[in-house]
């Protein structure tokens, strides 16, 4: 690891003003530690986010369940009211990574990142929630842009995720065997009026898939997507799963999203 | 005084420490005046070194110094040796390529060592190893071994054409040819033997010290053998003589083949040492074990089995091509070849066999011994061959085998080793009755309604171990002996110290030796200490792998043993005032027979420490014996494999139903440590047949460079295993023990694969057996 300046500012404001240049915010760190101790980044400034109080906590009105960005998943995975209001969030959270993952990131932290096998977009990009920063509200369709990239400014700090409560939901995901992380990871949440289908894990960056979406509203059923052939145009390849491998478990995992979505 | 201990299921000394956090591992060696060291290694798989550049690195806050291959040139170090001289054939010696501590003019793999930088602490090292400025002219690289003699391929070496090592072969080919011409059936398949990275827990470390006061030199080295890496290091590298060097491998935290070899770091660091005239420490970190830890197994075979009708066995023919990587590891060149291709007889009568094994140079990390060395690779060919000879052949696979087992002993195979003793349908009938292979097809039954592949595979591996009587390992290539040594110390009040040359990285030797130790003498384990792993405690040793220690190491404290209680005979006869052949010792008692006369073992020692009343016309005092131990062959441990799976069509994901192992490990001394063997054992070969492939790109990068792409094994992965145990003792040795720290990674992977190729319908599966790879054939085979 190079040096760095360390900060932990006490508010939002002051992060923000601090967050330029070469400078890197650090929520629970489970990226960008493990990164700066191999020498692949080298940011000149930490900016703690620890101590941001107001930034963790759960809270929820029975229709929408606000989650604040400094959430650890294991507290997501284990807080009664997201299990009562969105069970398949809860259960998302409990599969991140290891217990020790679990215990130190944060759902701003993932979002921020936006690694292409996270399993959190497929979440917020399955139930349309709102990622509140700093500056503005943003829908998914806005936060994620790519790649490791999102819509968020330098300055621009995640507050809180907003998530609106489905009918039924269930996240199901194919884990790489060796980091765990999503080779294909498919979040189908029924809203009755709607049925929204995301996928992490196949393509640089979560999406939606339209086809199943359609079929699912018409029928919700897993019969309604096991014969729908995803293309692999797009996805991608690697040692451990190849473009093809992977639209084929898009299907897969789709169809046992929704089998465990009507459990 | 004492109950038996030989049997017994004694706790593990050795794990207080380790679970508290008191063990001493050699990165807790902190010396005064401690310097860290951090190697400049090459991000190329081939390359010119055009010019190293260190002006910037002098400048960096902290730095000490630096060196390169030339500064080694210079100071005349040798290359890292060999162990064992292969002979090809056509008669001729292997090649041995130079194989330099710092690289001197080319690189030939991805982390092969350029410079040494050494600075205050070790953050500064690498800063200003960062600053070392190398300037590469980048070659072609080989990476694949089937490839590595193709024309226009790549040269690494100038003395090895067309990167060859040597073409060595054995049995005879014209009586081999002649059987499968007279066949009714053949059985063939090509496989390739993945390429394995070894990832103890604890990465290799290396503090060298240097005392001007009596120009000696200390090296704390995570190694596992220490005697034979001074010799190595002071005969053949640094031109020193061995007195005047100390090698210390205190706690190891596991090895499984990566610590046996002297590495380029170990010299380098001990060298330096004297340069800098302060202690320096080197301290792999993980990515580094990736690079250059050596790894284990890749090999490229074709193997055919031709049968009469009957399903017997007539002749085997195998070629293989042994990827070595860019240089000869220590024992690189025996593991594909004396520790491979002797082992293909297996449990049966084949009658002939020939192996040709070719051994080529690509742009890798070198490959040498990883758990099991050569008999993995050989038991993965004749149990895959078996298995699929008996799917072809119509024939029950366990049934096969029994009509080709080995029943008789000794049995000289045709590929040079004699086994002693065996009883592997007893094997095999616990390994049936334990699967409950009875109740599979309807197993079988419940998997096909919920959608799923179930299948069965067996594997009735046998290996060699208690490497080795030296003659034969000599007269074979090997360049050391392979003896062990052991001292037994007997302290004034009868507590005893027990020196060994057997290593102990994990094994839990501590408790095992101690066992035999205190069961032989009749007194309490804890009044019986182990030490190993330091040059200047330990008279010699030849180090632990291949599953010798307690074939060997604990022979060679039993020898000591016996000495000592043949000492405290004559001891006792005196004090006694008996006849010597009228004293017996019985558990801790020196008694004379048919009397009530007796000494305990206590009292004897300490007459020997204080003689006031003691035979000194014909005895020293002192009750301390050494014993070397040399076997008169190898141990042939052997057992059954039985894996059951669960497939998934849908995702190609293999479940580990069931897995059975019954092993014939001889006498056994502490169950609870075997089974722990065989436990970990197994989830190695499961690893391998599953989970771990190492892969690079064309240009020699290393693909699987982390946890993140080179997936261990975890607990989630395996089953409860089910182990037991059936016994022949060797014949050969006192304990009538032969080892089992190999068993589980040589018999796994054939007997899950071929469960799984069982479950798919197939003939063919490659390692490992991963979902992409599972549902690739499962999606050809419909196409087909």
């Amino acid at each position: 690891m190079h040096a760095f300046k360390y900060h932990r500012p006490s508010s939002v404001k002051a992060a923000a003003a601090l967050a330029k240049g070469e400078a890197k915010l650090l929520a629970g760190g489970q990226t960008l530690v493990q990164t700066m101790k191999l020498r692949l980044a080298s940011p000149s400034d930490i900016i703690d986010l620890g101590a941001l109080q107001d930034l963790a906590g759960i809270q929820s009105d029975g229709k929408t369940v606000t989650i604040g960005a400094m959430t650890r998943h294991a507290d997501v995975a284990h807080s009664a009211e997201v299990k009562k209001t969105i069970p398949a969030l809860a259960a998302l959270a409990g599969m991140i990574g290891d217990r020790q993952v679990r215990a130190m990131g944060t759902i701003g932290g993932s979002l921020a990142n936006n690694d292409p096998a996270a399993d959190y977009p497929a979440a917020v990009l399955g139930m349309g929630a709102t990622v509140i920063t700093n500056k503005r509200k943003l829908s998914p369709d806005e936060f994620f842009k790519g790649m490791f990239t999102t819509a968020l400014a330098a300055d621009e700090i995640i507050t809180a995720v907003s998530f609106p409560a489905p009918k039924r939901a269930a996240y199901i995901k194919f884990k790489n065997p060796a980091s765990r992380f999503a080779i294909v990871g498919v979040f189908v949440a029924d809203f009755g009026s709607s049925v929204r289908v995301a996928v992490t894990g196949a393509g640089p960056v979560v999406f939606r898939q339209a086809e199943m979406e359609k079929a699912l509203a018409a029928k919700f059923a897993p019969e309604s997507v096991a014969n729908i052939k995803v293309k692999q145009d797009g996805l991608n390849s690697d040692l451990h799963a190849s473009a093809e491998y992977r639209a084929h478990l898009v299907t897969v995992m789709a169809k046992r999203a929704v089998e465990a979505a009507l459990k | 005084m004492g109950a038996p201990l030989i049997g017994a299921r004694v706790e593990r000394k050795e794990d207080y420490r380790f679970l508290t956090g008191a063990g001493q591992y050699t990165d807790d060696v902190e010396l005064p005046r401690q310097s860290y060291a951090v190697f400049v290694r090459s991000p190329h798989a081939h390359a010119i070194l055009k010019k190293i550049s260190l002006d910037q690195a002098r400048k960096a806050p902290g730095f000490i110094a630096a060196y390169t291959g030339e500064d080694f040139a210079a100071a005349k170090l040798g290359g890292l040796p060999c162990g064992w001289l292969i002979t090809d054939v056509n008669g001729q010696p292997m090649k041995e390529p130079p194989h330099p501590c710092l690289a001197q003019g080319k690189v030939r793999h991805v982390g092969d060592q350029v410079a040494i930088v050494i600075a205050e602490t070790s953050a500064q090292a690498r800063d200003a190893a960062e600053l070392v400025a190398v300037d590469y002219k980048v070659l072609p690289a080989v990476v694949d071994g089937a490839k590595a003699r193709a024309k226009g391929a790549p040269q690494l070496h100038d003395i090895a054409p067309d990167n060859t090592c040597y073409v060595w072969a054995i049995g005879d080919k014209a009586v081999a040819d002649a059987a499968f011409a007279k066949a009714a059936h053949v059985t063939k398949l090509e496989f390739i033997n993945n390429r394995l990275i070894p990832n103890a827990m604890e990465p290799r470390v290396a503090n060298g010290a240097y005392s001007r006061a009596d120009d000696s030199y200390t090296l704390y080295v995570a190694s596992q053998n220490p005697h034979v890496e001074r010799l190595l290091m002071t005969a053949f590298v640094m031109g020193l003589p061995e007195h005047k060097v100390r090698v210390v491998a205190g706690d190891v935290g596991g090895g499984f083949g990566s610590k046996i070899y002297l590495y380029a770091e170990d010299v380098a660091v001990t060298w330096a040492a004297k340069q800098v005239n302060r202690p320096v420490k080197w301290t792999s970190d993980r990515s580094e074990a990736f690079l250059t830890d050596a790894h284990g197994r890749d090999h490229h075979t074709v193997a055919e089995l031709a049968m009469d009708k009957d399903g017997k066995f007539l002749a085997m023919r195998v070629k293989t091509t042994a990827n070595v990587g860019a240089y000869l590891s220590t024992f690189a060149s025996c593991v594909p070849t004396i520790l491979y291709a002797t082992l293909l007889a297996g449990q049966y009568k084949t009658p002939v066999i020939h192996c040709e094994v070719t051994a080529v140079f690509t742009n890798t990390t070198p490959v040498d011994a990883y758990r099991g060395a050569g008999r993995p690779e050989a038991t993965y060919v004749v149990e895959r061959l078996v298995e699929t000879a008996a799917r072809e052949m119509k024939l029950d696979p366990a049934e096969i085998r029994r009509r080709n087992f080995i029943t008789e002993f000794p049995y000289q195979t045709p590929v040079a080793l004699q086994y002693d003793i065996g009883d592997y349908n007893a094997t095999m009938d616990a390994a049936q009755q334990l699967a409950d292979v009875a109740g599979f097809s309807k197993r079988k039954e419940e998997s096909v309604k919920k959608g799923k592949l179930r299948g069965l595979g067996y594997a009735a591996y046998i290996e060699a171990c208690g490497i080795a009587p030296s003659a034969v390992a000599g007269s074979l290539g090997a360049r050391a002996g392979l003896f062990e040594a052991g001292e037994v110390r007997v302290h004034p009040t009868g507590s005893v110290t027990v020196f060994t040359g057997s290593h102990s990285h994990g094994q839990g030797h501590e408790t095992t030796f101690a066992q035999v130790v205190a069961d032989r003498l009749g007194i309490g384990i804890d009044s019986v200490d182990i030490v190993h792993g330091d040059t200047s405690k330990v008279l010699f040793g030849m180090g632990t792998y291949g599953s010798r220690s307690i074939a060997v190491g604990g022979t060679a404290i039993v020898k000591a043993l016996d000495k000592i209680v043949a000492k405290g005979k004559k001891i006792a006869a005196h004090l006694l005032e008996a006849a010597e052949t009228d004293v017996v010792y019985d558990r801790g008692i020196y008694k004379v027979a048919g009397t009530d006369k007796q000494k305990t073992f206590g009292e004897v020692a300490f007459a020997a420490y204080v003689p006031h009343n003691y035979p000194h016309d014909k005895l020293e005092p002192g009750l301390n014996e050494n014993a070397f131990y040399d076997p008169a062959n190898f141990t042939f441990p052997a057992g059954t494999y039985v894996c059951e799976v669960e497939v998934d069509p849908e995702t190609g994901v293999v479940k580990i139903d069931k897995f059975t192992a019954v092993d014939d490990f001889g006498k056994i001394i502490n169950p609870m440590i075997v089974e722990g063997q065989v436990h970990g054992g197994l989830t190695q070969g499961i690893g391998q047949a599953l989970t771990e492939s190492c892969q690079y790109d064309a240009t020699g990068q290393l693909l699987t460079g982390s946890f993140m792409d080179y997936c261990l094994p975890r607990a989630t992965d395996v089953p409860f295993y089910q182990v037991d145990t059936r016994e022949t003792p060797c014949t050969h040795n006192p304990l009538g023990v032969k080892g089992c720290g190999e068993a589980g990674a040589i018999g796994a992977p054939a007997a899950l694969m071929n469960a799984i190729t069982d479950a798919l319908g197939v003939k063919d599966m490659p390692m490992p057996a991963t979902p992409q790879a599972v549902w690739k054939v499962l999606n050809n085979k419909q196409a087909a």
